[in-house]
C-alpha cells in the first residue's frame, strides 16, 4: 500500500471526479428526454444549460480528476512516496482545479454561461466563466508540475536508468497536456477575458477557434492516454503476464507527443479562414497519430494471446477463451477496448478532409465521442475504480461489489450500444447535434430521420435510461468502497494495484530523452500552425462584439 | 527495439491503408475540386448589409451554367428571399454571419458550411435531383438554435 | 529469457488475424462513408 498521505490526495481527486460524474450523467438523462419532447423543463432551466453542464462535468471535470487520482496512485506506487513539496503542490493544484470547477458550475447553473464546453466566440458568457476555465487548466498544470517534480527527484536518485513504464507514460501524458494547454490558456487569457470584462470591444473569432482546437484535439489524447496506460500496464498483470514490449509501448507514447497536437484543423475542415493547403497538411499529420494506436492494438492482442496460450489455449483462437472473463477488472477494460474499434475507425472518417462534410456537427459526432471518451476511456476508468478505491481505502472489494460491477459495465455497454448506434445512423442521415427537441416544423426530411428501427426517439431514450441506471450503480459502488465496505484485515483481502512487470533491458535510452520529443513536437507545431495563425492575425477582419443569444 | 514479424506486417498494412485513404481524398479534393467549404475572404461583420453580394441576398445568375446564392445567417434564421435554383447547374453558395457562428447545412447534400462572422464561406455544389431541401443550422448559436432552418427549392 | 528471443519465438497467429479483422472493419467503414460522400 502506498503512503497514507498520497492515498488521501488520490481519494479526494476521485471524490470530486464522481460528484461531477453524478451530476453530469443526470444531465445526460434529462437531455434524451427533452429531445423526445417527453420532458418540459422549468422556465429557469434550459436545454443548452444542461448540455453545457453535461459536457463540462463529464468531459473536462470527471476525466481530469480521475486521471490525476490514477497518476498520483501509480506514481507513488511505481517511484515511491511523495516528498513534502510534491504533496503540497499536488494539493494546491487540486484546490485550484476544484475552485475553477465550482466557479464554472455556478456560472452554468445561473445561466451566465450557456456556451457549451467549446465556448465559441462571439457567444459571450460571463467573464467569470472564462476565469473558471483558466483556473481549471492552471490547476491541472500545478498538479502536473508536482508530478514532474516527483519524477525528477527519482531521476536524480537513479541516474542513467530508464524510469518505470507507468512513470514514463505519466510524464508523456503530462508533457502533452501542458503543451496543449498553452493554446487554450492563450486564447482565454489574451482574447476572452479582456473581451468578456469589457477591456476590449471585439474578438478575433477565427483565431480563438483555432487556438481552442490546438488544445481541443490533444485534449482527447489526454483522456485516451491514461486509458492506454491501464491497457499497457494493468491488463497484463490481470492476465498474469508481462508487458508485451516495453520499448514499443514507450515508442507509441512518444509518437502521441509528436502527432496529437499539430492536428487541430481537422476539427475546422468546413470553415473559412484556413486555406485548403493547411487543412490538408494537418489531415496528413492526423493520420500519423493513428499509427501508435495501430501499434497498441497489436500489443493488446499479443498480450492476450501469449497469456491465453500459457494457460493452455490451443489453435488460432483458443487463447481467447482462457482470458479471465470472470474478473470484472479485466472484462470491463476488454469491453472498453472493443468499443474503441468502431470509435477509432469513425475518427479516421471524421479526419478524412472532405468526408468530414458528411458528418460534421451531426449526431454522428455525438455518437463518435460516446464510443471513444464515453466508453473506451470512461469504462477503463470504471474498471480502474473498482479496485483503486478499495486499494486506497484499505477496504475489501467484496463479492457482491464484484457482481454489481459486472451489472454496471454490461448495462453501460448495452445502453451505449443502443444510444451510439442510433446517433451514428441519425448523423449519417443528417440529423444535427447540439439541438433541443425540434422537428423543423415537421419537415419531411426531419420526420424521416426518426423513422427507423434504430433511429427512433424510443431507442435513444432507452439507451440513455439504461446508461443512467448504470451510472447510479457505479455511484453506489464508489460510495460503498469509499466509506462502507468492510475493512480488509487478512492479507488476502487487501486489494492490490495490478502493475505488470516490464522488461527494460532492450529499451533504448533515447526513448526517455524528453528534449528530443518535446523539441520535435514544437517543430511540428510551428510547421503546422505558424503561417496560418499569423495569417489570421495579420489579415484579420474587423473583430466581433459579444452576443448573448440565450 | 524489436518488432515481431507479424507486427511489421500489420503496421505495413495499416500504414498502406492510411496512405490509400489520404490519396483518395487528396486526389479527389485537389484534382477534381472536391474541397470542403472554406474561403479566405474577409468582411466587416457590422457592414454586411452594405457589402456585396450580401447587400442583395438571394439567387443571382452569373452565366448560363452558374448561379450564386448569397445568404446572411443570424440568430435564428437566414436572410434569404425565396431560394429557388435549377438542378444540374453549378450553384456557388456564399455565406456570412452578422452575429455568432452558425452553419448552413443542406440536408442530403455535400453542403455543410460553417458560417463565421468576419469571414465569407464559399461552397460550390450541383444538385442532381429537383425537390425541396431542408436547410438547417448545426452549430449551436443560442436558445433558438433548434428553430433555425429554412428551405431551398430545386427545380 | 531475453525479450528478443521471446518475441521471435512466440506464436502470434491469432493476434495477426485479430488485428487484420480490425483493419477490415476500418476499411469497410471508411469506404461506406466515402460511398455516401460520392453519392451526395
Amino acid at each position: 500500500m502506498i503512503a497514507a498521505q498520497d492515498r488521501k490526495l488520490a481519494l479526494w481527486n476521485i471524490g470530486v471526479a464522481y460528484i461531477a460524474f453524478l451530476i453530469g450523467t443526470l444531465c445526460g438523462l434529462l437531455q434524451v428526454f427533452i429531445r423526445n419532447d417527453a420532458l418540459q423543463l422549468p422556465s429557469w432551466l434550459d436545454y443548452y444549460q444542461i448540455l453545457t453542464a453535461h459536457g463540462v462535468l463529464l468531459a473536462l471535470i470527471y476525466t481530469a480528476f480521475f486521471i490525476f487520482a490514477f497518476f498520483i496512485t501509480g506514481m507513488s506506487k511505481s517511484i515511491g512516496s511523495f516528498g513534502p513539496k510534491v504533496r503540497l503542490f499536488s494539493w494546491i493544484g487540486f484546490a485550484v482545479t476544484t475552485a475553477g470547477t465550482v466557479l464554472a458550475t455556478i456560472m452554468i447553473v445561473s445561466g451566465e454561461a450557456s456556451v457549451l464546453y467549446t465556448f465559441y466566440a462571439p457567444l459571450k458568457a460571463s467573464g467569470w466563466y472564462y476565469v473558471a476555465l483558466a483556473l481549471y487548466v492552471v490547476g491541472t498544470w500545478i498538479t502536473s508540475f508536482a508530478l514532474v517534480g516527483h519524477y525528477i527527484v527519482w531521476k536524480k536518485k537513479n541516474k542513467g536508468q530508464l524510469s518505470p513504464l507507468f512513470a514514463f507514460m505519466t510524464i508523456t501524458t503530462i508533457a502533452l497536456w501542458i503543451i496543449a494547454g498553452l493554446g487554450v490558456v492563450a486564447t482565454v487569457l489574451f482574447q476572452y477575458i479582456p473581451w468578456a470584462f469589457g477591456m476590449v470591444d471585439t474578438i478575433n473569432v477565427e483565431l480563438s477557434r483555432s487556438l481552442f482546437w490546438y488544445f481541443g484535439h490533444p485534449l482527447v489524447y489526454f483522456w485516451l492516454l491514461p486509458a492506454y496506460m491501464a491497457w499497457y500496464v494493468v491488463v497484463p498483470k490481470l492476465l498474469g503476464a508481462k508487458v508485451f514490449s516495453d520499448s514499443l509501448a514507450r515508442l507509441s507514447f512518444v509518437l502521441f507527443i509528436l502527432f496529437s497536437i499539430p492536428v487541430g484543423f481537422h476539427h475546422q475542415l468546413t470553415e473559412p479562414g484556413i486555406s485548403n493547403f493547411w487543412k490538408f497538411l494537418q489531415v496528413c499529420l492526423t493520420f500519423m497519430v493513428i499509427i501508435p494506436s495501430l501499434m497498441t492494438a497489436f500489443s493488446m492482442f499479443a498480450t492476450f494471446e501469449i497469456a491465453g496460450r500459457k494457460k493452455g489455449g490451443k489453435g488460432l483462437f483458443g487463447w481467447f477463451t482462457k482470458l479471465p472473463w470472470k474478473d470484472v477488472r479485466f472484462t470491463s477494460i476488454f469491453i472498453a477496448m472493443a468499443f474503441f474499434i468502431p470509435g477509432g475507425a469513425g475518427g479516421i472518417i471524421n479526419a478524412s478532409f472532405q468526408l468530414n462534410e458528411v458528418v460534421h456537427n451531426t449526431l454522428w459526432i455525438v455518437g463518435h465521442f460516446h464510443i471513444t471518451v464515453g466508453t473506451p476511456v470512461a469504462m477503463t476508468f470504471m474498471g480502474l475504480t473498482f479496485w483503486m478505491i478499495p486499494y486506497l481505502t484499505g477496504r475489501k472489494f467484496t463479492k457482491s461489489m464484484q457482481k454489481l460491477g459486472f451489472i454496471q459495465v454490461i448495462t453501460w455497454a448495452i445502453g451505449m450500444l443502443l444510444m451510439s448506434t442510433s446517433q451514428h445512423i441519425l448523423g449519417l442521415l443528417g440529423a444535427p447535434r447540439r439541438t433541443a427537441y425540434s422537428g423543423y416544423n415537421n419537415h419531411p426530411s426531419a420526420l424521416e430521420w426518426f423513422d427507423g428501427i434504430l433511429t427512433n426517439h424510443v431507442t435513444m431514450a432507452i439507451g440513455g435510461s439504461i446508461l443512467f441506471l448504470s451510472a447510479m450503480i457505479l455511484i453506489y459502488i464508489v460510495v460503498m468502497s469509499m466509506f462502507i465496505s468492510p475493512k480488509a484485515v487478512r492479507e488476502e483481502d487487501f486489494v492490490e494495484f495490478p502493475m505488470a512487470e516490464s522488461d527494460k533491458e532492450n529499451t533504448p535510452k533515447w526513448l526517455e530523452n524528453w528534449w528530443i520529443w518535446i523539441g520535435i513536437a514544437f517543430v511540428l507545431i510551428i510547421i503546422a500552425y505558424a503561417i496560418p495563425l499569423s495569417g489570421m492575425i495579420h489579415h484579420a477582419p474587423p473583430g466581433s462584439e459579444g452576443f448573448r443569444t440565450w | 527495439m524489436h518488432f515481431h514479424k507479424y507486427e511489421k506486417i500489420w503496421l505495413t498494412f495499416g500504414m498502406a491503408s492510411l496512405v490509400l485513404f489520404l490519396s483518395i481524398v487528396g486526389v479527389s479534393a485537389f484534382s477534381q475540386d472536391h474541397t470542403p467549404a472554406g474561403g479566405m475572404t474577409t468582411i466587416d461583420p457590422k457592414k454586411v448589409n452594405e457589402t456585396a453580394p450580401f447587400d442583395k441576398p438571394g439567387v443571382t445568375q452569373l452565366d448560363d451554367d452558374t448561379y450564386q446564392v448569397a445568404i446572411v445567417a443570424l440568430a435564428f434564421g437566414y436572410t434569404a428571399p425565396e431560394l429557388k435554383v435549377p438542378a444540374g447547374k453549378e450553384i456557388i453558395f456564399k455565406l456570412t454571419s452578422t452575429d455568432v457562428v452558425h452553419s448552413f447545412t443542406i440536408d442530403n447534400t455535400k453542403v455543410n458550411m460553417m458560417v463565421v462572422p468576419g469571414r465569407i464561406t464559399t461552397k460550390s455544389y450541383t444538385f442532381d435531383k429537383p425537390g425541396k431541401y431542408l436547410i438547417l443550422c448545426n452549430e449551436y448559436c443560442g436558445a433558438g438554435h433548434h428553430m433555425m432552418f429554412t428551405e431551398i427549392e430545386v427545380y | 529469457m531475453s525479450q528478443k528471443k521471446q518475441s521471435t519465438e512466440v506464436n502470434l497467429k491469432g493476434t495477426l488475424v485479430s488485428v487484420f479483422i480490425i483493419g477490415i472493419i476500418i476499411i469497410a467503414m471508411w469506404f461506406a462513408v466515402y460511398g455516401m460522400y460520392v453519392a451526395r
